[in-house]
Formats: structure tokens, C-alpha cells, sequence
């Protein structure tokens, strides 16, 4: 059990990772930006890949009447999720340590995955729907506006995950290191509740 | 007379030689080897050269950017003349650049770049550049590619041997090609002899980049042609080639080509530096313009300055010999390691190559052969390290490459000679297409050449590209120098005159151009940080107009209240901070240039209204896809009209 407790303590630190680091990345390439601009997305805010490429991605998006990209405080999300990505860290590591010192079952690591997976589809679920917004509620005024074969606006939103052609832009979304490190942290906790459960079921055989 | 009778016969011989082997020379060249050679100089599209190489555009008074082996035109950076492409030497900020104490000069006849250098090599923090009309000396951002400091040379006339640097960038010089009264006076022109001085003129250069000038040598009236520093075991010293020894003031094509030898002036700076240091020199009068551009603010100044610190060389023992040498030496070059002053005898087929070591036992032994104005002569024999016999016809410039190498020009016979240093010998000749002036290595005048190309810079054109009626662009070629024989790889044409070139390699440089001017580091007096703050003020009949532009409109758009008499100020600032994306301001009318403004940048440009109307201005450079609808409207009323100031972008 001492295993899996230490292995569901660096698990869940790795969330931490994504205070540091990018949690996704989308960038924006086309025949006149060679180096593409992109915005790294922070669990408490955007930023840019380079410092002016939130300025030039929002001069950009005026032609086809875009919002400005959200500064942190005009989404609630920035607010929540490093609440909920230290309180999951904190709470990883504080059954981590119990484990360790065998207080507690490791079914318990694995009820920690399983809240962390809900929690993170619900803030990609969340994130898309920002995407989506973000894509195709347009000024009407927009100096460009473009239809489909159908004669409806057509959408901006940049993909949830890959690449795609919007207009003279490719954009690539992507997760970044945070990303990583939470996938590979998640994994790390779901191996320690495995590896809890062959260590303690010969015990309770004996 | 006879002499040069003979010259010119031999010349004339020549060049109907030189002529027929070309013939040869051009059926030869398209053969099998051409597509080797069009590999060599082959840069793919989007592809960047190896080498950036700093033309001066001779009189067209600018600096012109070249990428080798390619031959592309990258830029030309406006350094003496006025440059309506962007505004320079127009606009308010920039007529303080072109500011003497002639008042302003829109023009300038720029010679000899040189890029600053550490340790004897290639640094590329700036470039130096010589005005050889108006004497004065620019130095030239290579971050931002701008003009940032001008210098006026006081008491100096032909500023040509010059902007050459030492191995430190300690100094920057600016010799005197054309003697003068010193300080000037109305003399009678034929007391010219033994009154008239060249004085060589010595520039601090600080950590910066700033320019002050140190002190002035005030020397005898020689014209002062070309000159280098010693690097190595003779940094510390400059040489100078000298023409008209004989002091003629008339017909001197002849009167200044009697004497067999002229001289090579040794100067050792440092004993100068030190005596001047220690409170030698005396303070004269002089009136000079000192124009710095401070990229703050934007914005160029300039100071006049009204005295000199002026050095009779005389007065420091030690200090200035000259070293003989034959037939009016127009070139003076120094090789990598240091020991040899190499004097290109332009009317002459030799070269005549001086040891420094030699020069400083004569030196020691006093091994004079008389004096010329008190400064002691030489003897020709000890600082002789040998010559270069028969490499040609009329040698002007020498280069050098990594390999022990030296490669001169020779104007009348139309060709690129290679030579080995210390057996004299010459190895390989080429022919260049006509009669090349300098030729450039990059690195060549430094510790550190770069063996791999040389250009040569050619005064006469001809028949090398499709004609373009009787005014032509001058012609360079590219060789590649890398292997036993020089190989001809490309012709291009070059802006203006080029007399010298610099070329460096791109990786000293290209990480350290700007991309943008920062607005968070824009500190200019009438910039206009945010759209929020754009207005109109009017001051009595001066009205200042504070616009900004991003794509793809100007803010205010609408302006009304302008009335006839007014001065009208436009202080323009881009708002953008991506990388080129730059916008132009033209007013129909102005009698003015565009300002074209990079992001982050501020300029002004004047409009003075003559006519009633509602008069539009435009953004003149293709900024973005609605660049056609960045334009706008001024109202001029009468004068005396009552009609408000108002402004609008709705």
C-alpha cells in the first residue's frame, strides 16, 4: 500500500503542474504569419505565444466582427478552475498520504479519478462551448461576413482538438505541457488504485 | 608629360586587350560548368543568404543592403540624402539628421562603410559611414537598420579616407582629401603650399555607439586618400595613403603626378590618445553639427558644437612617420595578421607592401631620409617588405581572405588579382566588368576574413544588363575565392556609386533585428498612445493633429475647422505591434513627403492649406484587405472663417 500511496501522491501533485504550464494551445497559421500567433490557455487565463499575438489575433478578428479574446477576469472559469485543480491536488495527495499510512481503501484513489474525469470533460465541455461562442456569435456589423452553401454565417470556431482551415488561417489546437502532465498524472492515480488493490487483496486472503 | 603619355598608351593597349579576352571570357562562361556556378548562388525562395553586405550607395548619399551569394537588394537605409519612401529628412523628426553648420543639406556623397569591431573581428552592432562632400561621419543601427547618429567633421574637406574603425571601435577616422586653409580663411588659393593642412580628425566611438571627436591631427597639406587601421601587433597605429605630396592647387591630374613617391603617414593613435589625455592638444574654434536620433523619444536633436581639440603632430615624438611610396597610392590596407601596410600604387602595376615590424626598427634605428614639414620621412628600403610586380594596371584596393591570400583591384586593366602575402606572387587573375574601384571580403579588413566570396564594385557598366538609356546603375560581381582560382558566379547591379562595401555574416546579425518599435517604450512628445486619445489642438494658425492608424482606419477620419494659412501638424503613431504591418499618411497637397510608419512608430509630417475644400489623405502602403477604405476627409474653410475645430471617426 506504501507504493500505491506514494504513486497517488505524485499523481495528484502533477495536477499542480498546471499552474506552471499551458493547458491547450491554439495556434493560427496563414501565407502572411509564417510564424503562426497562437494563445497558450492557462487554467487562470490566455496568453499569448509570443507578447503581441493576443493584440494581433484580436485586430485580426475585427474583420469578421470576433469578440476580444476574454482577459481573466471577464470569464468565471479562470476563477474556478485553479480552485478546483489545487482542491483536487490537495485532496489526491491527502488520500495519497493516508494510503500510504493505510487508512484508507485504495477504492478511494479510484473514486478520485473518477471526480477528476467528470470534472475534466465537464471544463472541456465547458471550453468548447466558449469555442463555439467565441466562433460564431458575430458582430452584425462585421466587415466580413461569409455564408455557407446554405446561405448561413459560417462558423469561426476553432477546433476543440486538431487542426482545420478557417479561411486564410489553419488553426491547431492542442494540449500543451499542463495538459500532459495532468493526463499522465490521472494515470499515475489510476495505476496507484491497481497496484493498492494487488497489495492489499493477498493480505486479506491471509 | 612623357610619363603620362606612356601611362595612358599602356592603358589604352590594355584595355583593348582586356576587351578581346572578354570576348573570350563571356563564350566561355555559358558552358557546362554555368548551372555549377548557378547552384552556387542559388537561394531558394523563402530561403535567406549566408551574408549581409552594406553597399554605400555613393552619391545617392545612402546605405544599400545586399544578401550574398544571392546579389538580392534588401533594403536601402537612408543615411545623407532625403528618402520620400519613408520620410526621412522630411519629416519633423528626422530634418535634425541632415543639419550642418551649412544649414540643412538634403544630400550627401557617401564612400567607405565599415562595421564596428571587437577584438579585430566583425561585431555588428553598427555600421559607419563617410559623407565625403559636407565632411561628416553616420553610424548606422544595425537592430534597427536606421541612421541613429551623424556627425559633422570640422575644418576637413573631401572626407573620403575615412569611416574606417579600429580593432576596438575605439576610433572611428576622418581624413582630409582635399587640403584646406586650417582653420579656414580668405587666402589667395595659389599660396596654397606649406599653408593649406590636411588635418585627420579622430572620433571617440563610446560603449553606446556615441561619436565625439577626440582630437584633430592637424597635418601638412597631402591629400589624405584612403586609410586602415593596424590590428594585431599594430593595433594602436592608422595609416594613411597621401596624394599630392606635391601641393598642386591647379590641373592636378598633372601637377599632383610628378613625384615618383608619395607617402603612407603612420599615425600611432594611442601615443595621441595618451598625450591628448594628459592635456596635450589646443582648443581651437570650430562649428560643427552633432545630430544624434534617440530612439526613445523618436526623435533626432542637434547640437552645434563651436571648438576642436587640435594636435600638431610635431609636438608628440614618436608619433607620425611617413613611409615612401610610389605613384600617387590610392588604397591603403592592412592585412589580417597585422604586418603589412600594403600602398596600391594607382598609377603604377605594382604594389608596394610595407612590414610593420620593419617600420619599427627604422623607427628605432632613426633610419630617416629627411622630413616633410618637421614629421620625419622614412627610408624607403627599411620598411620595404617586397612588391607585387607587374599584377596589373592602376591598383586601387586590396582584400584579404582567411588563407594568406590578397586579392587587389586594377581599374585600368579591368581586373581582380589574387597574390600570396609574404612571396608576392601572383596566383590567379580575373577580369571584372569594367573597372572595378573596391572590391569586399566580408571580414576582409579584419582579423577574421571569411574567405568564401568577394564582390567587386565596378564603375562602369555598359553593355552587362538590358540598356536603360545613357544613365546606367553601376555593376557588381560576385566570386566565389574559396578554392585555388577565383570563380566569376554572379553580375548585379548596384544603387548609386558603391565605392566600398562590408560584408558580415548573417548570424552576427540577423538575431538582433527588431521586429516592431516597442509603444510601451515610445516615449515620443506628440505620440498618441491609444485611439481614446486622438484630438485636434489649435494653437494660434498652428494646428497639431493627433492621429493614430491601425488596420484598417485612421482615428480622428474627419476633421473640419482647418482654415487656409494654417499650419497643420500631423503627429501620426501606429498602433499596430505585429510585425510588418505598416501604414503611410499622404495629404493631397503637401508639400512634403509620406511618412511611412513602422508599428509603434511616431512621425510628423507638415501641411501647409492653400485651397478651400474638403481635401482627403490616404494611407499609402497596402496594409490589409480594407487598406482602400483607410482614408479620410479635412475641411478647409477660409481664412478668418468661424467655423470650429471638430473631429470624428464614428
Amino acid at each position: 500500500m506504501k507504493k500505491s500511496g506514494i504513486l497517488m501522491i505524485v499523481g495528484s501533485a502533477l495536477l499542480l503542474g498546471l499552474f506552471y504550464f499551458p493547458l491547450w494551445n491554439i495556434t493560427l497559421g496563414a501565407p502572411q504569419y509564417p510564424e503562426p500567433l497562437g494563445m497558450d490557455i492557462y487554467i487562470s487565463g490566455i496568453e499569448g505565444k509570443s507578447e503581441f499575438d493576443i493584440q494581433n489575433i484580436d485586430g485580426l478578428n475585427h474583420y469578421i466582427g470576433m469578440k476580444k479574446i476574454p482577459k481573466p477576469e471577464e470569464m468565471w472559469e479562470f476563477n474556478i478552475f485553479p480552485l478546483v485543480i489545487g482542491g483536487m491536488a490537495a485532496l489526491g495527495i491527502l488520500l495519497g498520504i493516508l494510503g500510504f499510512f493505510k487508512k484508507i481503501s485504495p477504492h478511494w484513489f479510484f473514486g478520485w479519478f473518477v471526480l477528476m474525469l467528470v470534472l475534466g470533460v465537464l471544463g472541456m465541455y465547458d471550453f468548447n462551448i466558449w469555442l463555439l461562442d467565441y466562433g460564431t456569435d458575430l458582430d452584425p456589423k462585421a466587415i466580413i461576413k461569409l455564408t455557407d452553401a446554405d446561405g448561413n454565417p459560417i462558423s469561426y470556431k476553432p477546433p476543440l482538438f486538431g487542426s482545420q482551415k478557417i479561411l486564410n488561417f489553419t488553426a491547431h489546437s492542442y494540449p500543451r505541457l499542463g495538459a500532459w502532465l495532468m493526463f499522465a498524472g490521472m494515470f499515475l492515480t489510476l495505476f496507484a488504485w491497481w497496484v493498492g488493490k494487488r497489495s492489499v487483496r493477498p493480505k486479506s486472503n491471509l | 608629360m612623357k610619363k603620362l603619355n606612356s601611362i595612358l598608351a599602356v592603358a589604352i593597349f590594355s584595355l583593348i586587350m582586356v576587351s578581346c579576352g572578354n570576348n573570350n571570357e563571356s563564350k566561355r562562361s555559358g558552358g557546362a560548368m554555368s548551372s555549377n556556378v548557378a547552384e552556387k548562388v542559388y537561394v531558394a525562395p523563402g530561403e535567406h543568404d549566408e551574408y549581409y553586405a552594406f553597399l554605400s550607395g555613393g552619391y545617392s548619399g545612402n546605405l544599400t543592403v545586399y544578401g550574398l551569394p544571392s546579389g538580392r537588394m534588401l533594403k536601402e537605409i537612408p543615411v545623407f540624402s532625403q528618402f520620400p519612401t519613408n520620410g526621412y529628412g522630411y519629416s519633423e523628426e528626422t530634418t535634425p539628421m541632415l543639419e550642418t553648420s551649412f544649414g540643412f543639406i538634403p544630400w550627401g556623397d557617401a564612400h567607405h562603410p565599415d562595421i564596428s569591431q571587437t577584438n579585430g573581428e566583425l561585431d555588428g552592432r553598427w555600421v559607419f559611414i563617410n559623407e565625403n562632400n559636407t565632411p561628416r561621419i553616420a553610424r548606422i543601427s544595425l537592430e534597427y537598420f536606421e541612421t541613429e547618429e551623424i556627425i559633422e567633421i570640422p575644418h576637413s574637406a573631401g572626407n573620403h579616407s575615412s569611416s574606417f574603425v579600429t580593432e576596438n571601435t575605439e576610433y572611428v577616422v576622418a581624413g582630409t582629401r582635399f587640403s584646406v586653409p586650417y582653420p579656414q580663411e580668405d587666402i589667395a588659393i595659389d599660396q596654397m603650399k606649406g599653408n593649406f593642412k590636411g588635418p585627420l580628425t579622430f572620433i571617440a566611438v563610446d560603449e553606446n555607439g556615441g561619436m565625439s571627436i577626440d582630437f584633430q591631427l592637424k597635418m601638412p597639406g597631402f591629400n589624405y586618400d584612403l586609410s586602415h587601421p593596424g590590428r594585431g601587433d599594430s593595433h594602436g597605429w592608422f595609416f594613411f595613403t597621401t596624394y599630392n605630396t606635391e601641393e598642386a592647387h591647379t590641373l592636378q591630374e598633372v601637377n599632383a603626378s610628378q613625384n615618383d613617391k608619395d607617402f603612407i603617414a603612420a599615425v600611432n593613435w594611442k601615443k595621441i590618445q595618451e598625450y591628448v589625455r594628459n592635456g596635450g592638444g589646443e582648443e581651437i574654434d570650430a562649428n560643427y553639427a552633432h545630430n544624434v536620433f534617440n530612439h526613445s523619444t523618436q526623435t533626432a536633436t542637434t547640437t552645434m558644437m563651436n571648438k576642436v581639440l587640435t594636435v600638431d603632430p610635431r609636438d608628440v615624438e614618436g608619433a607620425v612617420f611617413f613611409m615612401p611610396t610610389p605613384k600617387s597610392p590610392h588604397g591603403c590596407d592592412v592585412d589580417p595578421s597585422g604586418e603589412y601596410i600594403i600602398g596600391n600604387g594607382k598609377l603604377s602595376t605594382d604594389l608596394t607592401i610595407h612590414s610593420f615590424s620593419k617600420m619599427l626598427k627604422a623607427i628605432e634605428n632613426k633610419d630617416f631620409d629627411g622630413d616633410a614639414y618637421g614629421i620625419p620621412v622614412l627610408n624607403f628600403d627599411a620598411t620595404l617588405a617586397g612588391v607585387v610586380k607587374d599584377g596589373g594596371l592602376g591598383p586601387l584596393h586590396t582584400e584579404f581572405d582567411d588563407k594568406g591570400n590578397a586579392y587587389t583591384t586594377f581599374f585600368i586593366s579591368s581586373e581582380v588579382v589574387k597574390w600570396k602575402l609574404g612571396t608576392w606572387e601572383v596566383l590567379d587573375r580575373q577580369p571584372s566588368f569594367y573597372s572595378v574601384g573596391h572590391n569586399m571580403i566580408p571580414g576582409g579588413n579584419s582579423r577574421k576574413p571569411d574567405g568564401k566570396y568577394m564582390v567587386s564594385l565596378n564603375k562602369i557598366t555598359k553593355d552587362r544588363y538590358l540598356p536603360t538609356g545613357p544613365e546606367l546603375e553601376h555593376s557588381a560581381q560576385l566570386y566565389d575565392i574559396s578554392g585555388e582560382k577565383m570563380e566569376l558566379l554572379l553580375d548585379f547591379p548596384t544603387h548609386g556609386e558603391p565605392h566600398y562595401a562590408a560584408g558580415i555574416h548573417a548570424d552576427k546579425i540577423k538575431a538582433n533585428s527588431k521586429k516592431i518599435y516597442r509603444l510601451d517604450e515610445n516615449k515620443h512628445e506628440h505620440a498618441t498612445l491609444n485611439e481614446s486619445e486622438t484630438r485636434v489642438e489649435r494653437n494660434g494658425n498652428e494646428v497639431h493633429v493627433y492621429m493614430t492608424m491601425v488596420r484598417s482606419h485612421f482615428a480622428p477620419d474627419n476633421i473640419e475647422g482647418i482654415k487656409v494659412g494654417d499650419k497643420v501638424y500631423f503627429h501620426v503613431t501606429n498602433l499596430e505591434q505585429d510585425f510588418d504591418v505598416p501604414h503611410g499618411f499622404a495629404m493631397i497637397g503637401a508639400n512634403n513627403s509620406e511618412l511611412l510608419i513602422m508599428p509603434g512608430q511616431t512621425k510628423t509630417t507638415t501641411w501647409e492649406p492653400t485651397k478651400v475644400g474638403v481635401w482627403p489623405f490616404y494611407c499609402t502602403d497596402f496594409c490589409s484587405a480594407l487598406h482602400q477604405e483607410m482614408q479620410g476627409y479635412i475641411r478647409v474653410s477660409p481664412k478668418g472663417s468661424s467655423q470650429e475645430l471638430k473631429w470624428s471617426l464614428d
